[in-house]
């Protein structure tokens, strides 16, 4: 065992060597390594930490909102859809919800009005979220201006600003009085924006949606789940940019290691040639070849996940954040929760080392049992 | 004494290992100092009765993917601008790949 050990230290000296020979070819085959495996690992991280925030975040999402549409767009619910649907029965409350959305000229940013259910602020008073209070400097106490539906202007006193470790769903919100927001809107005192149902028995989500489209053919159900399966859709592995870019990592890979599959350099192959007439035998030269590709491939593996997870945890994402901005003016400032899943290590590692490694050995294996003689020709 | 090679390499890959288990605590003590965060947004969502993340503003469908529809992203005129990227990263709600 011990002789075992020494041997392939002795192996593993001679494979190091031999790489700091051609060490600028090495090193830049290195670095691109680490940069793929980087990529790969910062955009699994992070669609993986936001997807379990956003589970962990929208637990207490409502249990189903019935929506309206006419003509193909959404309009307002009439409260009497209210009456209608908590006689279903299986309902346990049904509760109208007045929310729309107000973009902002000055400041070309568009903002979430909302009337809470419960500690509404006064009439004349509203509650902003922090990403609103840093755009436009405003804090509590301060007047605030909006132009009603009316074309008037209407000016608000501010009670309070969300806490900011909340901006990942309060960034831009305004809480306004359901009197203040019907003035501002314009909606009708017998109209909501949506409704939302409580059941008594979860399992039945579906059968009292059904139930509410059938009462109603002009609703729209949405059930807690499909609302928690959006952000799963959304960067999941199939979503837009998440495949977009895995599929990039993942083809300048295959050529990378298609590249080493397809054969030895002649300098490969002589060097293979010497060390089988200065009696190495196969299985030497394949150790040999085993510890290149652990060696290049280990460390792109180790070096490139860390640096990923230091650029996703410790650096705020900051290369993806101009991507997720895009036109967003009031954009929120968290921090994601870290998160290391053993599965997705897994993954990365089976991607990346073993499919290099093996294509660094098969080449090899090919070159190390031909006639010594016949190679170094 | 000076390293060989393979020690220098192997205390290399060690460092580089020691460093994962480094992110490993972070990623578990980071976890606990955020929790009061998640749980004062999922007290939010819970008495706001709120439904979606502020990741896209800039339009009604990315704001609230949850509740877009098929046809907002045409907004009300066949030239009205598609809010690249978020248009791009959001993909259309599972409840409407169902046909």
């Amino acid at each position: 065992m011990r002789n075992l050990l020494e041997r392939q230290r002795h192996i593993l000296d001679f494979t190091i060597a031999s790489l700091l020979r051609r060490k600028w070819k090495n090193g830049s085959l290195l670095a691109v390594y680490t940069l793929l495996v980087f990529l790969l690992s910062s955009i699994l991280l992070f669609s993986h930490a936001l997807k379990t925030e956003a589970n962990a975040v929208l637990q207490g999402t409502p249990e189903i909102i019935v929506q309206r549409s006419l003509t193909g767009r959404y309009q307002p619910v009439p409260l009497s859809y209210a009456e209608k649907i908590a006689e279903i029965r299986g309902i346990h409350s049904v509760r109208p919800r007045l929310w729309g959305y107000y973009y902002d000229a000055n400041f070309l940013a568009n903002y979430t009005l909302l009337v809470p259910r419960e500690g509404a602020p006064q009439p004349g008073f509203i509650d902003i979220g922090s990403g609103i209070s840093r755009i436009r400097d405003t804090h509590p106490g301060d007047v605030i201006g909006f132009t009603g539906h009316d074309g008037k202007p209407r000016s608000f006193t501010i009670r309070k600003v969300l806490p900011a470790g909340s901006e990942l769903v309060s960034a831009d919100l305004i809480l306004i009085s359901e009197s203040d927001y019907r003035d501002f809107s314009g909606l009708p005192a017998d109209q909501a924006t949506d409704l939302v149902i409580t059941v008594r028995n979860p399992r039945e989500f579906s059968t009292v949606a059904e139930k509410v489209v059938r009462l109603l053919p002009d609703s729209r159900p949405i059930v807690r789940d499909e609302i928690l399966r959006t952000y799963d859709a959304v960067f999941g592995w199939r979503s837009g940019l998440v495949i977009v870019v895995f599929g990039a990592v993942a083809l300048a890979f295959v050529i990378f290691a298609w590249d080493k599959a397809t054969g030895l350099s002649a300098e490969e192959r002589r060097e293979i040639g010497i060390l089988k007439a200065v009696g190495w035998e196969t299985a030497d030269v394949l150790h040999l070849k085993f510890w290149e590709g652990v060696v290049v491939s280990l460390t792109a593996f180790l070096a490139g996940y860390l640096l990923a997870y230091a650029h996703v945890f410790l650096g705020g994402s900051f290369l993806f954040a101009p991507v997720l901005k895009g036109w967003s003016v009031l954009y929120p400032e968290f921090r994601l929760v870290p998160s290391l899943d053993c599965g997705e290590l897994a993954a990365i590692f089976f991607l990346t080392v073993v499919p290099y490694t093996a294509t660094t050995i098969v080449p090899s294996w090919r070159a190390a049992t031909i006639d010594p003689d016949a190679v170094m020709r | 004494m000076r390293l060989s090679l393979s020690s220098s390499y192997l205390v290399l890959t060690g460092a580089l290992l020691l460093l994962l288990v480094a992110a490993a605590l972070h990623a578990s003590f980071a976890a606990r100092a955020l929790l009061p965060g998640v749980s004062l947004m999922n007290w939010q969502v819970r008495t706001l009765e709120l439904t979606d993340l502020t990741l896209f503003s800039e339009a009604s469908y990315t704001r609230n993917l949850a509740l877009a529809d098929r046809f907002t992203p045409f907004q009300d005129s066949p030239m009205a601008l598609e809010h690249f990227p978020s248009g791009s990263v959001a993909g259309p709600p599972a409840q409407l790949r169902r046909p």
